[in-house]
């Protein structure tokens, strides 16, 4: 009975979140999303007014190099940000329509884990080493559901069973897993109330290809078979291209180019999507060297007037220097913010 | 887990053996003769030999040595030069007054520390944090022998509530409790933030924040449950440090613990009564260090199976 509340009533199912629930058809809808960490020394510009739109039932791919401000920005969704020093500083957060930003504490604890929940990066870090697998995932289903512990932890034993675990083993500990198997114990602690919405942050990237096959096979199986909608954080773009139907591609904390997969990855607009997809290696033309894109992310703390991907980008002008570029639609779905496009002629190199 | 309980029963005995042989060796380096202990000032010079010669006091250190470890294997620690009672049984009528005020100032120390270092983990660098480790540094700046007599005013003379020394019952118990605690509230805070400051970095706190665990019970279960190793360790520590006597305290409430007992047999010369007593600590202190890491095994499974393959 480690988690029950002294009323008897497990788990938060007295918070009451229909009543200020809006209609809505996006899944999750964020607009204007600033987050940033600020300490006595300086101020990290994390997240810098980004959009964010998820259709129900539909996967999005969050692409972008470390340190782009992908996780952050999944966290704010969540209203997870570590705070201090992290801080949304300003943003509209709608989870299922619900406004994020004016739950209370315990309503937004209620939100967490059976509405959108979250898969971390590193397996080996993101489950107590002193707590048994079986009771970490009963424990979730224990916070939303008014059951018994006994009853959850067989509850808890059937998801193991869903996620590829024999059930029997629900009762080990983290550090008697490998890595593969840690993260699908991650997988089922997300799972385990069916959560209508999903956060993968780079759930395979820690994992050997083969199991990270493995894990992302069994993920879609699960998406497909609960409904769920998804944001997958990646900088893999095979894994974008075999999971999701958009793509947000995430540099300094903006997005600079979303549309769906085909859009972003046939149509390609924006130089950093051109620089990433040149940055793979191709294994039917294998030339001497990759392409990478030069230089590195501006530091977050100081990012420069203009467009943060001007002093590593083959295309950029003086344009690009003076101010943010702003979105331009290309497709109802496609936006690309990038100020070269301001000459009606501009074409990037790739798909020509 | 039995086998590694069992060795490290067994490692008791090499401990006992060396503590015995130090304790021997130094006290036969101390210039007083228990023959005068034993006899008093106005013994004649023949009286004192006669005595030495009946207790083997004059047989070379090694044989005397032989002599008292044979003794202990029966459980005989000899008899007080002193006062003539055995060894054994003296310790044992002050060893469970030493074990109360050292169980009782354990539990003081960890009501008032915990608390304290895990707020000031939580709020760490905030006016809170400071105000926490002030807190605990006053038990430390404070005089054990001050604080008691202060206590003694206030709460025995004064307000007249409670006992002001004395072993009897409860009640005579908490004054000391609270002088004792007191004093090691501030390694057992620190060690607690420290401790805490650590876990809270965690990414499994972050997973059960996702979960949407309360932060309470984020920091009551999660955390805690990752931080308690070296707060167990240190009280552990404290635990042996006070099994060997609080001798100001003791003093101070006229505590029948074995501190003070101990301190006046060195005074008095009686060597039986020192040797035999520094044993016995030594005995109880590897049991509680013995019980301390059996501890980690049920806290970390990890520790677990290293002693189970180990």
């Amino acid at each position: 009975m480690k988690f029950k509340e002294k009323n008897g009533k497990s788990g938060r199912t007295n918070v009451d979140l229909n009543s200020i629930r809006e209609e809505s058809e996006w899944a999750v809808d964020a607009e204007d999303l600033v987050v940033h960490y600020v300490t006595s020394a300086e101020t990290v510009e994390a997240v810098n007014s980004i959009d964010l739109k998820l259709k129900k039932k539909r996967t999005l791919g969050l692409v972008g190099e470390t340190g782009a401000g992908k996780t952050t920005a999944m966290l704010a969704l969540m209203r997870m940000v570590p705070d201090p020093p992290g801080e949304i500083v300003r943003g509209r957060i709608c989870i299922n329509g619900l406004d994020m930003m004016q739950l209370t504490p315990a309503q937004l604890q209620s939100v967490r884990g059976s509405e959108i929940a979250m898969i971390f990066q590193d397996p080996m870090t993101s489950l107590n080493p002193v707590i048994t697998v079986g009771d970490q995932i009963a424990e979730s289903i224990l916070l939303h559901r008014d059951i018994s512990r006994a009853e959850a932890l067989k509850e808890a034993e059937g998801i193991l069973a869903t996620v590829g675990i024999d059930p029997r083993r629900s009762g080990e500990y983290p550090h008697q897993f490998s890595g593969g198997m840690r993260q699908r114990v991650g997988i089922a602690i997300a799972l385990a109330c069916n959560p209508s919405i999903l956060i993968a942050d780079e759930p395979t990237s820690a994992l050997d290809v083969t199991i990270q096959a493995q894990i992302l096979q069994m993920m879609r199986k699960l998406k497909e078979e609960n409904d769920t909608s998804m944001i997958l954080i990646t900088h893999d773009l095979g894994v974008v291209a075999e999971m999701c139907d958009d793509v947000a591609v995430m540099y300094a904390g903006r997005i600079v180019e979303y549309g769906t997969l085909k859009e972003v990855f046939n149509e390609t607009k924006h130089p950093y999507t051109e620089g990433l997809f040149n940055s793979l290696p191709n294994i039917r033309n294998r030339v001497d060297k990759l392409k990478p894109i030069p230089g590195l992310m501006p530091d977050p703390a100081n990012l420069p007037a203009g467009c943060a991907f001007a002093d590593r980008c083959a295309y950029a002008c003086d344009r690009c220097r003076k101010g943010i570029p702003e979105a331009r639609a290309f497709s109802a779905t496609h936006k690309v913010a990038c100020s070269a496009y301001e000459d009606p002629d501009f074409k990037i190199g790739r798909g020509q | 887990m039995i086998q590694y309980v069992i060795k490290r029963i067994l490692m008791i005995i090499p401990v006992v053996l060396a503590v015995s042989f130090i304790v021997f060796f130094i006290m036969d380096f101390v210039p007083n003769d228990p023959a005068v202990t034993a006899l008093g000032d106005g013994a004649t010079e023949e009286q004192l030999e006669h005595y030495r010669e009946e207790n083997g006091l004059n047989d070379p250190l090694i044989v005397r040595y032989a002599r008292y470890m044979g003794g202990i294997l029966r459980g005989d620690l000899g008899t007080s030069y002193a006062n003539k009672q055995s060894v054994w049984d003296l310790f044992f009528a002050k060893f469970p007054n030493t074990l109360r005020l050292a169980i009782a100032s354990v539990i003081v120390t960890v009501v008032l520390s915990l608390p304290l270092g895990i707020l000031a983990a939580v709020k760490e660098n905030t006016m809170a944090d400071t105000i926490c480790s002030a807190l605990s540094f006053v038990g430390l700046a404070m005089p054990n022998f001050w604080l008691g007599l202060l206590l003694i005013m206030l709460f025995a003379v004064n307000l007249n509530w409670l006992p002001a020394t004395g072993a009897v019952g409860l009640k005579s118990l908490i004054l000391p409790a609270i002088t004792c605690g007191t004093g090691n509230m501030a390694a057992l805070t620190r060690i607690t933030r420290s401790s805490m400051l650590d876990v809270l970095k965690q990414d499994y706190l972050r997973t059960a924040r996702a979960k949407g665990q309360s932060e309470r019970k984020i920091i009551t279960y999660h955390a805690l449950k990752n931080a308690q190793i070296p707060i167990v360790t240190q009280i552990g520590i404290q635990m042996s440090t006070l099994i060997g006597g609080a001798v100001l305290t003791e003093r101070v409430f006229a505590w029948p613990g074995v501190g003070a007992f101990l301190v006046d047999s060195i005074q008095k010369s009686d060597f039986e009564v020192v040797t035999g007593f520094v044993i016995m600590l030594a005995i109880f202190v590897s049991i509680v260090l013995l019980i301390v890491d059996v501890l980690y095994a049920f806290l970390d499974p990890r520790i677990k199976a290293q002693y189970t393959t180990g």
